[in-house]
């Protein structure tokens, strides 16, 4: 621990590497040394291995199951089926969204590798034999795949488990394919404005089925103590404590008696927020066979069964005077949900945060209906940095302003400029409901435009299109939501969207601080310390970090949508400022002065005008143990439990260039000029390094991701040979740079950063390649951006073939 | 399936074990001999988190039998800290230069930024990015990930660059 | 993720590992690399029951040049083809096109032989071979012989090689000091298969063409040799008119399928594309 007995206030500043520091992160020091705990890492003493048997067909009956021939293979231990669950009610488990999902197949399979049969053995060799002798009979049905086919009078009912219920989880249903319908905003205002307008725009916009597709896949290790009647959990859960509410709920196990671990987790993106049928099954399998059951799933299993990302298929329409000025904005989205409704969403919001489409934008009328469809294919939608459908949303808007700005021929920067909220108007509500806390988009955007040089582009492009070049210029200003959420309109399963921070000082002057969040990368032992040594006075080396074990952090909703710092990392200045009052108060009992003749100064309390006359957070917490003053509780320690007020309102102004070549159809992005406003900014570094990786994120999405299928459900793709993860070779050097507007409502004014990249990045690749065809007339192409669908428009438009 | 006796050299270590001719070197390191720092992330050998350092070659431990590694000298992220667990240059670089997130795929990374920089001592910003394409990030992006690549040997080379 | 089992068999010498084929006959197959085999093996699409591991055969191995040929030994991996300085210097299409195989580490395992033999119509070293006018000299238990790369070629993963017959090594009539040489390859990404690749050996003399060979990569079920595109070339400076009517004849001959990488139309298309910018450099140099 540092001496500061002898330092200048500059070095103690640095010293405490706290809020601004771009102090090297202190989780790397075990990966790279390659001891980092993941889940498949964990070997507990007698521990057995399962996987599944899947299904071939996206849309069946199961006429038999046959595991004999299985059970007879060396090494296997047993096959689960759905008649095993049953007795348990555990072959059907709840969603985040109200509906139900199969565990294992219950008499028909609804998607192409649906879980069939679970083999447990000795080991992953002996299970993967048991799986191949597994006996299925099947009966094929017509599939559905098409979401605007799913509620034709003819199509085929998909979920017969549920046909007779008039909701499932989010409202009256109209047929049984159909989950929802969800729409907001002034419908007759909305109409009103188009039925004024002098000019109106109309786009289909399609983003395309992906997958977030972390490195590590989804797993757990279910081990259940029968002679204590405790279940331990590990797995790679973004909200561990969600997971033993959920587990205690379905298994009738008290919650007192399990103990979820999430470990080291490889990346989550949003795919390991829900639960998995792999789960339940190893929590079973433990249960029958008192040994610790192992699940990890392959690539296949996770790109083709667990949380995609998008399939929102979006009307967008803008109202406008001839200026460009937005009067109106119309969104209707035809959402696939897959077979199950599992979207990971609070509960009340089946399109997540999606009316924040109104965007950076001063928009005075809109209306946006969703109806969510079931399709034979795997479940999910809300996954992959996007913070609750802000990225559909962000990419209709942006996608809709430059169609709106090549038809009334203003420069796409300047009709942004022309609409923005403008700083004055903060906070601001929008049309929509939210209430933005804070934002300065002209700053951000001439920000942007000055450093790339946006009007020698623009005239770079007008040269280049005279010889026939192609070239585009993507400009986006986002907005989005994140910080899930108040509790007054968040909630998982019921639970309040808070989160949780618990701080123990103890006497030698070091720290423990556990929350409620779960870091799968982002650094949290890192960025909570540093916000704690801001607050405490305590350098951040000497605060450990720790979340993800039940049994001792405080409960919390977890790690996604960007809600870990301007939630938990409030909880976390919140406590810091509780022990900072009550050390306060030791402090006079210590110098025998009144609290009033005290100031705070980075690490210590001095006396005003005696400044020889001071005591260091590091006296204070030992005297916390040894002399307080009467009536005062020993010790140093709280823990707060944060209801954020609001959302926090991240945003950016992105400019991408590229080139694209008429004879392949391949886009080179040129240069991608990345400016973030993520308020309060705690480490730099960390910061850059979100934004390079969403950026990398988005190019894959615009560039080259999709997950397809055929006519009967066979899933096209899914396989890294050609799910596209880009090498290090195609990804392209991105530049960084940022404003700073705090939020108003954070105690440290952080708005949280992780999603912006993937929100604004997307749309600004789209929209680059877009603008390198606007010249001639070409006002969307539909993502991916891949090297033949860009040629199929150049040859269309008679500029190669 | 009756089981082979192979043998090799771990890390500078003599290890044996006993193996079915089908089990992959990357289960035999993982949990016969409990090296669980290369990991697994596909299962058609694209990316590269199983990468280790086999014969002096940069090898996907997913793509090869244990049986074929019988003799070899072997070398993973566990045996990359120089004698008394001094960090490499390499582990610096990536500590230094955020060159990780989750540190999924750091293992293989550096194991392969290892063998890398024995090809070419002073390699570009591109041949670093070419240098590590077997090597799939989904958190970093990889610019920092070369910049550690960079750190390290710039590091590396200087005293060999004051040696001459 | 696990094949199925098998047992394992490490020949020493190409008369062991040919008995050994004609010992097992399907339930046997080869392994060179293994970069093709073992993740196929891993899903389960191949399920030998005996595994005939060629990496300690004797005499499959080195690069020299013998009676006015590179005689490349099969098991010769893409690393140490990028490497050759004998390659480097008397056939540099061969590094060209192995820098663009897959990935570091693939490169360090998987080799000429694999590539060549398996008949994968995505890898890219046989259409090379085509261009280059090699043979491949297979050995079984009648004995040794040689089938040149034009005519090995069959359908996708038929070839000519008969099952208990090894590839054993190479043999590429050296090209003229000076030739030109170009693989043109697009690809979505690095270790991608081709979207369609062409590769080009030709020489000029004078400026004008006096020999052309062009082939193609995964157009087609099989490589491609494009014998009228490469002699639409000859005679000619290899001006737009000649690689316009080379580019036609290549096109015309390719039969792709679709898949995620294209619609056959627009692989076709770029096919034509690569055999275009592989003339202008292989003409330029």
């Amino acid at each position: 621990m540092a001496n500061t007995e002898e330092m200048t206030l500059e070095e103690r500043e640095k010293t405490l590497g706290g809020i601004g520091s771009a102090r090297k992160r202190k989780e790397d020091v075990r990966f790279i040394q390659g001891k980092g705990n993941y889940v498949d890492d964990i070997k507990l003493p007698g521990e057995v291995f399962g996987d599944f048997v899947r299904s071939p067909y996206a849309h069946a009956r199961v006429t038999s199951i046959d595991t004999e021939a299985a059970t007879a293979v060396p090494g296997v231990i047993a096959v689960l089926t759905a008649d095993d669950l049953k007795p348990l009610n555990l072959h059907w488990m709840p969603t985040l969204a109200g509906d139900s999902q199969a565990v294992l197949a219950d008499e028909k399979v609804h998607f192409q590798n649906q879980e069939v049969a679970f083999v447990i053995g000795e080991d992953r060799y002996a299970v993967s034999d048991g799986v191949q002798a597994v006996e299925v009979d099947y009966e094929e049905l017509p599939v559905l795949v098409d979401p605007r086919k799913s509620l034709d009078d003819d199509a085929p009912i998909l979920r017969e488990d549920a046909k007779d219920k008039s909701e499932v989880g989010q409202g009256p249903r109209q047929h049984p394919n159909h989950i929802f319908t969800w729409d907001v905003g002034d419908k007759a205002a909305t109409d009103q404005a188009f039925a004024d307008a002098a000019v109106t725009v109309k786009e289909e916009i399609f983003y395309q089925r992906v997958h977030p597709c972390p490195l590590e896949p989804s797993g757990c290790v279910a081990s259940m103590d029968k002679v204590k009647g405790e279940l331990t959990l590990y797995g790679t859960f973004q909200a561990p404590h969600v997971i033993r509410t959920v587990v205690s709920l379905i298994s009738g196990l008290p919650e007192h008696k399990i103990r979820v671990i999430s470990p080291d987790i490889g990346g989550g993106f949003g795919s390991k927020v829900g639960a998995y049928p792999g789960y339940v099954c190893a929590v079973v399998g433990s249960i029958v066979l008192g040994r610790p059951v192992k699940w990890v799933e392959s690539r296949i299993d996770n790109l083709s069964t667990t949380a995609f990302a998008r399939d929102y298929r979006m009307t967008g329409e803008l109202a406008a005077d001839d200026q460009g000025k937005i009067t109106g904005l119309r969104v209707h989205v035809l959402a696939d949900h897959g077979a199950f409704n599992a979207h990971a969403q609070p509960s009340k919001w089946p399109a997540g945060l999606f009316s924040i489409v109104t965007g950076s934008y001063d928009i005075p009328a809109a209306h946006v209906s969703v109806d969510g469809v079931y399709t034979n294919k795997a479940p999910g939608g809300v996954a992959y940095r996007c913070s609750f459908r802000v990225t559909e949303a962000s990419y209709l808007i942006e996608r809709m302003v430059d169609v709106l700005a090549q038809k009334v021929e203003v420069d796409k920067a300047e009709i942004r400029l022309r609409n923005f909220i403008t700083p004055e108007q903060f906070p601001y509500t929008s049309c929509l409901g939210w209430d933005y806390d804070s934002g300065d988009y002209p700053t951000a955007l001439k920000k942007a435009l000055d450093a790339v040089g946006y009007d020698a582009l623009r005239q770079e492009q007008a040269e280049k299109r005279a010889r026939g070049e192609l070239m585009g210029i993507g400009v986006v200003t986002f907005t989005e939501i994140v910080g899930a959420g108040p509790m007054r309109n968040c909630d998982i399963l019921g639970l309040g969207m808070f989160d949780s921070c618990e701080i123990r000082v103890h006497p030698t002057g070091s720290v423990i601080a556990r929350l409620g969040t779960k870091s799968q990368g982002q650094g949290h032992e890192t960025t909570f310390a540093q916000i704690i040594a801001s607050e405490l006075g305590i350098p951040s080396d000497d605060i450990t970090i720790e979340e993800g074990d039940t049994d001792t952090a405080p409960y919390g909703l977890g790690t996604y949508g960007s809600r870990s710092t301007p939630v938990a990392g409030a909880a976390a200045a919140q406590a810091a400022r509780q022990l900072r009052a009550k050390a306060h108060k030791i402090a006079a009992h210590m110098l025998e002065v009144g609290p009033d003749d005290l100031e705070w100064e980075v690490d210590r309390f001095k006396v005003k005008g005696l400044p020889e006359k001071q005591a260091t957070m590091k006296e204070i917490a030992f005297a916390a143990y040894a002399n307080v003053p009467d009536g005062m509780e020993p010790g140093l320690e709280a823990v707060n439990y944060y209801d954020p007020p609001n959302f926090t309102f991240p945003f950016g102004a992105y400019v991408c260039v590229v080139d694209v070549d008429p004879e392949t159809g391949e886009v080179k992005v040129r240069r991608f000029y990345a400016l973030d406003d993520c308020g309060t900014r705690i480490n730099p570094m960390v910061i850059e390094g979100q934004v390079h990786g969403g950026l990398t994120e988005a190019f894959a999405i615009a560039l080259g991701q999709e997950l397809t299928f055929d006519e009967i459900g066979n899933i096209q793709g899914a396989s890294l040979m050609d799910y596209f993860l880009p090498t290090a070779v195609e990804t392209p050097v991105w530049e960084t740079d940022y404003t700073v507007t705090p939020s108003p409502h954070h105690p440290i004014g952080a708005k949280g950063v992780g999603e912006s990249p993937n929100v604004g990045g997307v749309s600004a690749f789209s929209n680059a390649v877009v603008d390198a065809f606007a010249h001639l007339g070409v006002t969307h192409m539909p993502m991916p951006h891949t090297a033949w669908r860009v040629w199929q428009t150049c040859r269309d438009l008679g500029l190669s073939g | 399936m009756s089981k082979v006796q192979i043998t090799m050299t771990v890390n500078g270590q003599a290890v044996e074990g006993q193996v079915e001719p089908r089990c992959l070197l990357i289960h035999f390191l993982r949990e016969q001999l409990s090296l669980t720092g290369p990991h697994i992330g596909c299962e058609t050998s694209h990316c590269g988190a199983c990468t280790v350092d086999l014969d002096g070659m940069s090898v996907k431990s997913c793509t090869v039998f244990a049986v074929q590694a019988d003799g070899a000298e072997v070398l993973t992220v566990e045996g990359m800290a120089e004698a008394g667990g001094t960090l490499s240059a390499i582990q610096e670089g990536f500590m230094q230069e955020h060159g990780l997130q989750c540190g999924f795929c750091t293992p293989g990374m550096i194991t392969r930024a290892y063998r890398l920089l024995q090809e070419n001592h002073d390699p570009s910003d591109e041949e670093i990015r070419s240098g590590i394409s077997g090597n799939l990030c989904r958190c970093t992006g990889y610019q920092n990930i070369v910049k550690a690549v960079r750190y390290a040997a710039d590091k590396i080379n200087a005293p060999r660059e004051a040696a001459e | 993720m696990i094949p199925g089992p098998f047992e394992y068999h490490q020949p020493g010498t190409v008369d062991e590992a040919v008995a050994l084929l004609g010992q097992y006959g399907d339930a046997g197959q080869m392994i060179a690399g293994g970069h093709s085999l073992i993740p196929m093996m891993k899903l389960r699409l191949a399920v030998p029951e005996h595994l005939i591991d060629l990496r300690r055969v004797d005499g499959l191995t080195g690069i020299k040049e013998e009676g006015g040929a590179l005689v490349i030994g099969a098991m010769t991996t893409q690393h140490e083809l990028i490497g050759s300085s004998l390659l480097a210097e008397k056939c540099p299409i061969l590094r060209e096109t192995a820098e663009v195989i897959a990935d570091p580490q693939v490169r360090y395992c998987g080799t000429l032989g694999g590539n060549v033999a398996n008949g994968d119509p995505g890898n890219d070293m046989p259409a090379v071979m085509q261009c280059l006018g090699a043979a491949y000299l297979l050995q079984g238990p009648n004995g040794a012989r040689n089938v040149a790369a034009r005519d090995f070629y069959e359908a996708a993963y038929f070839t000519a090689r008969a099952d208990d017959e090894i590839l054993t090594a190479v043999r590429i009539p050296t090209p003229p000091a000076g030739h030109g040489f170009a693989y043109e390859k697009l690809k979505r990404k690095v270790g991608d298969y081709a979207t369609a690749a062409a590769a080009v050996v030709l020489s000029l003399e004078n400026g004008a063409c006096v020999s052309a060979s062009i082939a193609l990569t995964n157009v087609g079920s099989t490589p491609l040799y494009a014998e009228a595109a490469g002699q639409a070339l000859v005679g000619t400076a290899c001006g737009d008119e000649a690689v316009g009517e080379a580019v036609r004849l290549a096109r015309e001959i390719t039969e792709p399928a679709d898949d995620m990488r294209g619609p056959a139309d627009y692989r076709t298309h770029v096919a034509g594309v690569m055999v275009a910018r592989a003339v202008a450099r292989a003409a330029g140099q």
